[in-house]
């Protein structure tokens, strides 16, 4: 919406997109942190919200198309995601890794879905917090299940590890636990979902100012730029729903890392 | 022409990863073609190899654009 009406702001000479294309203007003038990504995050909280309220509402032996769907998503993080990964005691976390999943996952699909088109996670705050969370979540765990001395002890000092080899290995696996992790975490959704912003733009704003070039030729091209763009949007599709699955299924794992009895 | 060194540097980075994704999921298909039934154990863990290897690509992507 706001993507496409940038496009014939810029003057002659083909403009390539940057990260200019992500900073969007207020939705209103005088609320200048309310734009469009804040907007998505929004809609997004209430799209979830009521499909899986609609979906369990009446919940019957025999489901209603809607509640299949609704349980289909239930039961993949819960099976393929909680219980795989975690194993016994998996129940506390599935409505955390519940709502990450499908609160990343809609607002991913947000990227292409037509009218809206913004991936809200290609802002770095949004995923900043999620990680955050993920962070606190996974060392609760830990500290409640071990005693805080002992976790920290387990993460610096790993067990059956020759004495000598702590000097390279501390250092190490303190960094990837406490900086690593949580950015890791944040900066391969952000950049996933930035990138892939990014290449649809560049196809469809290829294709745009091609088709308003005034050479023939150029005219003539265009449509394969913009039947690209919409391969690539399929493409970007995969894209969304395997970074949601993924920052699911690293939190599982983190959590899983916690909770695991070393030795 | 106009244009950023970064990204040509961006583009020479991004070669490890996408040697690592390969072998990956070379590795994913292969041993899921010798023992099908596999397939739900090694899946997870094909996908965590590919999303860390992926990362490095990513950060070289932000690092282009922010440097």
């Amino acid at each position: 919406m706001l993507a496409l009406s940038n496009l014939r702001a810029e003057g002659d000479g083909f403009v390539p997109p940057s990260t200019n294309d992500f900073n969007l203007p207020p939705i209103f003038e005088s609320v200048s942190w309310f734009t469009k990504p804040v907007l998505l995050v929004f809609l997004s909280v209430v799209v979830v919200s009521v499909f899986f309220i609609l979906a369990s509402r009446k919940a019957a032996v025999v489901p209603s198309k809607l509640q299949f769907a609704g349980e289909s998503v239930y039961a993949f993080v819960r099976n393929d995601l909680a219980r795989d990964v975690i194993g016994h005691d998996f129940m506390r976390f599935v409505p955390y890794l519940f709502t990450l999943f499908t609160f990343v996952l809609t607002n991913n699909i947000f990227g292409i879905v037509p009218l809206l088109q913004f991936p809200a996670m290609s802002h770095v705050a949004f995923p900043y917090v999620l990680a955050i969370f993920t962070f606190f979540v996974f060392h609760y765990v830990g500290i409640r299940k071990q005693g805080f001395f002992k976790y920290l002890k387990e993460i610096a000092f790993m067990p059956g590890v020759p004495k000598p080899v702590y000097i390279l290995l501390t250092p190490i696996e303190i960094a990837t636990f406490f900086i690593v992790r949580p950015l890791t975490l944040s900066l391969r959704l952000f950049a996933n979902m930035f990138a892939g912003h990014l290449l649809l733009l560049v196809f469809i704003m290829g294709g745009d100012y091609m088709m308003h070039d005034s050479h023939l030729i150029m005219k003539l091209f265009s449509p394969f730029s913009f039947a690209f763009g919409i391969a690539l949007t399929f493409f970007e599709f995969m894209v969304q729903c395997l970074q949601a699955y993924i920052f699911t299924l690293l939190t599982a794992l983190y959590i899983a890392g916690a909770l695991a009895d070393e030795h | 022409m106009t244009g950023t060194l970064n990204l040509v540097g961006f583009g020479l980075s991004a070669i490890g990863p996408a040697i690592a994704t390969g072998m990956i999921f070379a590795a994913y298909i292969n041993g899921v073609a010798r023992q099908p039934e596999a397939r739900s154990v090694l899946q997870p863990i094909a996908f965590l190899g590919f999303a860390l290897a992926e990362a490095l690509a990513l950060f070289g992507l932000v690092l282009a654009f922010v440097l």
